[in-house]
């Protein structure tokens, strides 16, 4: 019972340095439509800097057509529109105007399969740098973003190696150090961990974890035990009668978990659907 | 008392049926191939009777023309030659100064002339040795037997000529090669590069569908209309160009568009839709995963399809280029059409030129009435499907190379 106090004196806290919080991400009335299907319907969302937000929710809630937004990845799906604003570094980049390109680059993504390119772990890493135009040390930036993705003293030895020879989790680390060798400011991952082993997911956890240091991340996960173990902002997602993904509640994840203000969370935590 | 009635047995012999049905399929195929292949080897190999026009006999009595010397050797060529064929001759090269072998070589061509008088097949040659030196010692009694091989690298090197024991391919063989070098160099740019916009550019909307409808059709236009399409596009209608005028190339005499670089253009245009498709099944087997794994990175386009895409499907567009440029080696019908020589000894010199090819020389030679044509023709097939396997061969190795730099760099 004490500790429970202590949270929520821990949250008041939250709540008072609230106004300093810094966003790096907003979405503001964002509405997505694949054809005439309504998907996403009026989603309000923010992505606090260097904190982990987790997207949880059922199969089809949308929870992931949400991320792809982020990085404008939806419009690569043909006759999809995306409608609202999507506030990043001050600029709403949804906007036919702004460069989807370099958008992708501040905003790197991480899929659910691990999805290495059929090259060797050097190439991986490399590509991504020198086609965003890098000039720097090409090898101190392998072993830098190696490092950081938890991958280099696995790696070392074999960098020439096809990345296709790594384990899955391996190549999920790979294609986390790939997607910061080109320094973004903000990493999506859609369930990086769901084609992964306990352990692998594991490590996944720990490093992002680490990452969240120096990167906003938001993730989209199934698992929600995941979702109360990484993240700091958990929002849920669910699908109304006419099949439209919305936003049933968003807050710090302690909060969410325990004290879920709305009933469909409730159950859905609790394991009653989904 | 259950609902389940396991006809295991039942089961087993439906499968099984269908499992000799499918045997049976192959076996028929097979059979069907080698069937294809026994013709034309048939055909190629065999016994000739070999007749002289002129006994050695009627020219020294002790018939060894070796006793002879050259001057002697030279009043037989002017006395049994026409004046004209002995004025070119020492046009080309004085008799007087020339060698005796070349002499001698000369007088065996012209004046002695050993001509294949009949010809038999491979089985008969086997199967019926005994009643072919019968034959021939009956009724040609002053010819002898030889086994020969029609497909010999006299066959290969010759030029075109009416004699079927002198005719050659060479000519057809430089001419199907420089053909095939051109419909490649423009069908495979073109098809592989509007795949690629049909495939990863282009959105999906009615005009494309119906592009895409329309290449599946050409795919199955009859050869021949792309013939006439090649006869009055490029023939007539780009003759400056494809005659090579417009370069300065090729004499006014032949320069009537009826040239290489004309059916290059018209085979590549035959082969350019079954590029185009195959092209395209490629890049859509390659995974969306991995272009989503580019874009996410912050790579354009170009730089995904080049770096990824492409590497990633170039063995599966290669096999179908090499399936499409085998199906433009064999055509004949197109190539008829805009104007094949069939009678043509000079080799072609550039893509300005005239020329034949294999198909056309095979069906010229069938359609002779000498029956030695037959095995002329039959060597030819041989020596055409020599050249697809080749071809196939080292186009196989090349993309089975590239896959396997693929899966283990």
């Amino acid at each position: 019972m004490s500790s429970l106090m202590e949270k929520k004196m821990h949250k008041e806290e939250n709540n008072i340095v609230n106004d300093k919080k810094e966003m790096v991400v907003s979405l503001k009335d964002l509405n997505v439509y694949y054809g005439d299907f309504h998907a996403v319907d009026n989603v309000n969302l923010n992505l606090e800097k260097n904190k982990v937000t987790a997207l949880i929710g059922p199969s089809g809630c949308g929870k992931s057509t949400v991320l792809r937004s982020i990085n404008r990845m939806n419009e690569l799906l043909p006759e999809t529109r995306v409608t609202g604003e999507i506030v990043f570094d001050g600029v709403n980049i949804n906007n036919p105007k702004i460069d989807a390109v370099s958008v992708r680059r501040r905003i790197g993504m991480v899929f659910q399969k691990p999805n290495p390119f059929p090259k060797s772990i050097y190439e991986n890493i490399s590509w991504g740098a020198k086609i965003n135009g890098y000039n720097g040390d090409m090898d101190e930036l392998v072993e830098n973003s190696l490092r950081k993705a938890a991958l280099w003293e696995e790696v070392k030895d074999k960098l020439k190696q096809s990345a296709m020879r790594l384990s899955g989790g391996q190549q999920q680390r790979l294609c986390i150090a790939r997607t910061i060798a080109v320094e973004p400011e903000v990493i999506l991952m859609d369930e990086p961990a769901s084609a992964l082993d306990p352990i692998a997911t594991g490590r996944i956890e720990e490093l992002i974890f680490e990452l969240k240091k120096n990167y906003t991340i938001a993730i989209v996960t199934h698992n929600m035990h995941q979702a109360g173990r990484i993240s700091d902002y958990t929002s849920f997602f669910l699908v109304n009668e006419d099949r439209k993904g919305h936003m049933v509640e968003y807050g710090v994840t302690d909060d969410l978990f325990l004290n879920p203000k709305d009933i469909r969370t409730e159950e859905y935590i609790s394991g009653k659907f989904g | 008392m259950s609902n389940f009635n396991d006809n295991i047995k039942k089961r087993y012999t439906v499968s099984n049926l269908w499992n000799i049905i499918f045997t049976f399929a192959t076996i028929v195929a097979v059979f069907m191939l080698f069937l294809l292949l026994m013709n034309i080897i048939n055909g190629a190999f065999g016994y000739v009777a070999i007749q002289n026009t002129i006994e050695p006999t009627e020219i020294i009595s002790s018939g060894n023309l070796d006793e002879l010397d050259e001057s002697q050797l030279i009043e037989i060529l002017e006395s049994n030659l026409s004046k004209g064929l002995i004025r070119r001759y020492n046009f080309e090269n004085p008799l007087i100064d020339r060698s005796k072998t070349e002499i001698m070589s000369l007088v065996f061509e012209r004046i002695i002339e050993p001509r294949v008088v009949k010809s038999w097949n491979l089985k008969e040659s086997i199967l019926g040795r005994n009643a072919i030196i019968e034959y021939t010692g009956r009724e040609y009694p002053n010819a002898h037997l030889q086994f020969r091989s029609w497909l010999n690298p006299q066959f290969l090197i010759g030029s075109q000529a009416s004699v079927p024991e002198l005719a050659g391919i060479r000519t057809a063989i430089l001419g199907s090669m420089m053909i095939i070098l051109l419909t490649i160099a423009f069908a495979f740019p073109i098809g592989v590069g509007a795949a690629i916009y049909l495939k990863e550019y282009a959105t999906d909307n009615k005009f494309t569908r119906f592009i895409q409808v329309n290449i599946y059709n050409l795919s199955g236009v009859p050869s021949i209309i792309y013939g006439l399409l090649g006869l009055a596009v490029f023939v007539r209608g780009m003759e400056p160009f494809t005659s090579g005028a417009m370069f300065g190339y090729g004499d006014p005499s032949t320069a009537n568009g009826r040239t290489i670089l004309a059916a290059g253009m018209t085979l590549a245009l035959l082969i350019l839709p079954i590029i185009i498709i195959n092209a395209q099944e490629a890049l859509r087997a390659v995974p969306q995963t991995m272009r989503h794994a580019g874009y996410g990175i912050g790579a354009t386009k170009w730089q995904t399809i080049w770096s990824h895409v492409l590497p990633h499907s170039m063995d599966r567009i290669m096999t179908g280029t090499i399936l499409a440029v085998s199906r433009a080696i064999g055509e004949t019908a197109p190539i008829v059409v805009i104007g094949a020589s069939t009678f043509i000894s000079v080799d072609p010199s550039n893509i300005f030129s005239k020329f034949t090819t294999l198909p056309i020389q095979i069906y010229q030679w069938t359609s002779r009435p000498q029956p030695e044509f037959r095995n002329v023709a039959a060597a030819a097939i041989l020596v055409l499907l020599v050249m697809l396997l080749t071809m196939n061969g080292f186009a196989i190795f090349t993309r089975n190379k590239i896959s396997k730099n693929r899966r283990s760099n």
